[in-house]
């Protein structure tokens, strides 16, 4: 989230698509009813089923499951062609007016450079004109043919309300209402936020799905404000910070990245890392990604990461490809290259696509150790359960270890939360028999394994025996020592820049925050966004005052936020030009003539003149990026596109498949269907009831929704024979499962490209393990493929089909 | 650190207080009311309270773990209640039907309570000691690390990268297990290295 939960209660206009926060997020989206009922704000619902968000919104419509980006380019042209923009923002907050190269361009469906070969765009033409002095071009008065916004408005005039109604199936009447609520907020005094979540990113094409989101923000000046931003409202209450501490293929704490094959040393892995400014004046915060990684090098290696050693930058693995994410590995481990694998606290069998290929490759490792609360069904993916998992055990080779973990009651610690605050917790309980904290059991895994090494030598000992691992208890490393190593301590005295004969850090001490990180070895930080949480003044994630000074929902004294405490992303920009508040009954900082001071910690340098230092501290060019430059993979504007599985062609070009950048598998795109075959739309999601796979475990939530359904409309239960209550078969080209139909009026037919489309929906909580019956999830008929840029599945739109059956295996 | 003392001491006088009035509203005398001394006091107030946060979703409502006994001073703490946290600024007090039974999740009859092996072929667990599952993990990781860290690749460029074993890390776990978990995961060489982020 850009914002945070309690920030919600300051929106104008909430606008919730690619989500169902009052079902899945009840105690937050409680702050969308504070803003209706205190400040008279609309909630508008955007989803394929009239949801429980939908059931209190002022505006519902629905939407064909996959074309989010026809309806959200279509809103763009609406405002643009409306004159709902907020210009003040836009020509001085975002790239509107900067100049790209002549090359760009687009044209059925596709941009330019597109290589179908290697389902590859060629990035090089999609940037910016430069000067001679290496700055960005730009015409302020958004004249320019080549500038962002006059290309802007060329890529979006082909999504009218008709192109939208025929690809989306949202009644024209319906998106033209939607359009005029949303262009209310262009006003600098009315203020929308967009609260999304995996509805949007468990698409082929996820990513474009928010950047169309964030672009309609930019464009109504809508980020940075109090109730403004783009939400995305996070599942797992850990999901945030595992991100942000990089626990990715690809990832180094604080959205740093492990390095490529060609990076063949430090300095050539920095070469393009400089993060010089493309226009004066401006920040270009990540120009201090030197000092964030040799203070991270630092943490991991100690002593042994020398200037002399390039800080042991060769102790970190290189790829060879952009990410071995859960996708790719279980591709490997189908094809028996992958030999040992780890779960912890994850139940991959349930919660990754096409169930039947993970089967398969689960069957291949030689050894699977799986560390978790509950008894999962990936630990116990070899034991057979009838219909539910008819697997044969004595075909099975894996060895399996089940190691028991603690839940949260048992264990201490921080959580950040979507709204990025980092919330220390505290053990209450004992765990049950002999189940152990996770850190305890890693140490003990790695200090054995560093006692093998020790004893035999083998292959590349280094990056093990001189892993940092100076705990009091190295076998029980203390949450509190942990928590301060990601804060970053000084390994020698700090002195002021200014001042060589100020100390302003001893030796030891914990860093204040980030700025006092060094790229020289004097520092160490494990995780650079996180520093601050724990200094010399003691654990500020620990911090339970909850007074919000004229109630702006802020809260600076509860937790800590990264970074440095800040509540509201891009919080310079709820100021105009000269620094004075757009809307000043919703000021959050504001320039007093000498710097910026006000609510929130100010997220620019606290001296840095309004008229000179754009908001977006963190872009090279300091302002929003409406045109993403070579960002994604699949386009500098979003561009529709269908789901690999689609009851439609692209209306754009029907030769195009899902995403034409998406990595796809030869073996799975051999198993995606055609319409012809399967004529009905799945969608997957959550209930209120339960978390995942995990609550079917608790006999209370058991109790409260204790089988697996699907829901239809009326019309296909009609069509089909389908009764209510009735056993279901539902099929795609992947797999088999059985349901007890729910028939509502929840659902209903769209009309697109002239067809009838139906939508079956599946929530997600059932397995064959816990307390609930057992019971089916859509993943064993997931199509197996991801997102272009970050591989999240795309659940959330593929083809299967439905008939009634006399008997099933239900009970 | 559990919650602060003069909420517990609120609840112990409550329960003291809501003694007294009923004494006095039912005309007993001063004599009587001393008999409040030996009235027991609110349940909750013997128990040990300590700040927690919902394990479930990312809103991350506060609650509170009522357990009978003090972890902190070194005894067995037995979870008997979980409410929200009424000070807490997002959820103000209030739970989902998830958080609202949540103390079910930790006492589950599904948890995993003791360390199990299932040998190739096997149809059921067996029990095995820490020891031994550590020493089983232990020897896997080298002798698999061994045989197929790849230190350069075919141009000669130093790569060590190990890609026949993976780490799909919990989303549900803190920061603190999280960073040790990327050390040892990451000084190895994995790259197969994933979370929940996606799902
Ligand atoms: S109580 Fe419900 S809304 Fe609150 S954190 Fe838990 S799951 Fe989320």
């Amino acid at each position: 989230m850009t914002n945070s939960w309690t920030d919600i209660k300051n929106t104008d206009l909430a606008i919730v698509m690619g989500g169902n926060a009052a079902e899945a997020h009840p105690c937050g989206f409680k702050w969308v009813t504070e803003a209706k009922a205190k400040r008279g704000a609309k909630l508008i619902v955007v989803d394929p089923r009239f949801t429980r968000t939908a059931s209190v919104a002022d505006y519902y419509a629905p939407i064909r499951p996959g074309s989010d980006i026809a309806f959200l380019m279509g809103v763009i042209n609406w405002c643009i062609a409306n004159g709902k923009v907020q210009w003040e923002y836009v020509k001085n907050y975002t790239n509107a007016s900067f100049l790209v190269k002549e090359g760009f361009g687009w044209s059925d469906g596709l941009f330019n450079g597109y290589d179908a070969e290697k389902r590859v765009y060629d990035t090089a033409d999609w940037d910016y004109q430069l000067g001679e002095d290496g700055f960005a071009l730009t015409d302020p008065t958004l004249s320019d043919p080549r500038c962002v916004w006059a290309l802007l408005k060329d890529h979006v005039a082909i999504y009218t309300p008709d192109f939208v109604e025929n690809t989306c199936g949202t009644p024209k009447d319906r998106f033209l209402k939607i359009c005029e609520m949303i262009g209310e907020c262009a006003a600098p005094d009315r203020v929308m936020t967009s609260m999304y979540a995996l509805g949007w990113t468990q698409h082929s094409k996820g990513a474009q799905n928010i950047r169309g989101m964030a672009m309609l923000q930019l464009i109504l000046g809508n980020i940075g404000l109090r109730g403004g931003g783009v939400n995305a409202l996070r599942g797992h209450s850990n999901i945030q910070g595992l991100t942000d501490l990089g626990l990715m293929s690809n990832l180094i704490p604080g959205y740093l990245n492990i390095p490529v094959d060609k990076e063949v040393d430090f300095e050539t892995y920095m070469s393009t890392r400089g993060n010089a400014p493309l226009r004066p004046n401006q920040t270009s915060y990540w120009q201090n990604y030197r000092k964030f990684i040799v203070s991270f090098l630092k943490a991991m290696w100690g002593d042994a990461a020398t200037a002399e050693n390039d800080w042991a930058y060769h102790y970190l693995p290189k790829l060879d490809v952009p990410s071995y994410d859960i996708l790719r590995t279980f591709e490997m481990m189908a094809k028996g290259e992958v030999n040992l694998y780890f779960c912890q606290g994850f139940n991959p069998l349930l919660s990754f696509p096409n169930r039947a290929k993970l089967t398969e490759a689960l069957s291949k490792l030689k050894l699977l150790v799986v560390m978790d609360p509950l008894q999962t069904e990936t630990a116990h993916f070899w034991e057979n359960h009838g219909v539910f998992n008819d697997v044969d055990p004595a075909a099975i080779q894996t060895e399996v270890l089940e190691l028991p973990t603690t839940c949260f009651a048992e264990d201490e610690g921080a959580l950040v939360n979507s709204g990025r605050w980092l919330q220390w917790h505290w053990a209450g309980a004992t765990p049950p028999g002999q189940a152990r904290r996770d850190c305890w059991i890693m140490a003990n895994i790695f200090l054995r394994l560093r006692d093998l090494y020790r004893v035999e030598g083998g292959k590349f000992p280094d990056p093990i025996l001189n892993l940092t691992w100076d705990y009091a208890d190295p076998y029980e490393p203390s949450p509190e020592e942990l928590a301060k190593e990601m804060n970053g301590r000084a390994l020698a005295p700090l002195y002021d820049a200014t001042d060589p004969t100020k100390l302003v850090l001893d030796a030891g001490k914990q860093l204040k925050n980030f700025s006092q990180l060094k790229d020289d070895g004097s520092t160490m930080c494990g995780c650079w966004i996180f520093s601050g949480c724990w200094t010399e003044e003691g654990n500020m994630m620990a911090r339970r005052d909850n007074t919000d000074p004229d109630d702006t929902g802020a809260y600076l004294n509860w937790a800590f936020a990264w970074p440095l405490n800040r509540r509201i992303l891009y919080n310079r920009a709820s100021a105009d030009i000269h620094g004075k508040a757009w809307d000043p009954t919703r000021k959050l900082i504001e320039w007093d003539g000498a710097k910026w001071a006000g609510y929130d910690v100010p997220d620019i340098g606290v001296t840095s003149k309004p008229e000179d230092v754009m908001p977006f501290i963190m872009t090279n060019e300091g302002v929003g990026k409406l045109f993403a430059r070579k960002g994604l993979k699949d386009g500098p504007f979003p561009t529709h596109m269908e789901p690999f599985e689609s009851p439609i062609d692209n209306p754009l070009n029907a030769a195009i498949r899902g995403n034409p950048v998406a990595r796809v598998f030869p073996d799975d795109l051999a198993q995606m269907a055609t319409s012809a075959e399967f004529p009905l739309v799945g969608t997957s999601y959550r209930l209120t009831e339960h978390f995942h796979y995990w609550t079917k475990h608790n006999k209370v939530n058991a109790a409260l929704q204790p089988e697996f359904f699907v829901e239809i409309s009326e019309e296909l239960a009609a069509e089909k024979g389908i009764a209510k209550g009735g056993q279901v078969r539902i099929w795609s080209k992947r797999g088999q499962i059985w349901a007890k139909a729910v028939v509502t009026k929840r659902i209903k037919p769209m009309i697109c490209a002239g067809k009838t489309v139906h939508v079956v929906g599946m929530p997600i909580h059932w397995g064959f393990m816990g307390a609930a019956q057992k019971g089916f999830g859509p993943n064993s008929l997931t199509p197996f493929v991801g997102d272009a840029n970050i591989e999240t599945p795309e659940f959330k739109a593929f083809l299967c089909n439905i008939e009634p059956v006399e008997k099933g295996p239900l009970a | 650190m559990t919650i602060d003392l003069s909420r517990r001491s609120f609840l112990k006088l409550a329960g003291a207080g809501v003694a007294a009035t009923s004494l006095g509203a039912m005309g007993f005398g001063a004599a009587e009311a001393a008999e409040v001394a030996h009235v027991r006091a609110f349940k909750l107030a013997t128990m040990t309270e300590t700040r927690n946060t919902c394990t479930y979703c990312s809103v991350a409502c506060g609650i509170i773990l009522y357990a009978k006994g003090d972890l902190k001073a070194g005894e067995t703490a037995e979870l008997v209640h979980v409410e929200g946290d009424a000070d807490h600024p997002t959820n103000r007090g209030t739970l989902c039907p998830k958080g609202a039974a949540i103390k079910d999740f930790a006492l589950s009859a599904t948890r995993a309570v003791k360390p199990r092996y299932r040998a190739p072929g096997g149809a059921a667990w067996q029990d095995i000691s820490w020891d031994q599952a550590f020493d089983k993990i232990a020897r896997a990781i080298k002798d698999d690390r061994d045989a197929n860290l790849i230190e350069t690749n075919d141009q000669g460029q130093v790569v060590n990268r190990w890609k026949t074993a993976g780490f799909l890390a919990a989303s549900g776990t803190t920061n603190e297990t999280a960073w040790t978990t990327y050390k040892v995961v990451r000084s190895l060489g994995m790259v197969a290295f994933d979370n929940q982020a996606r799902v």
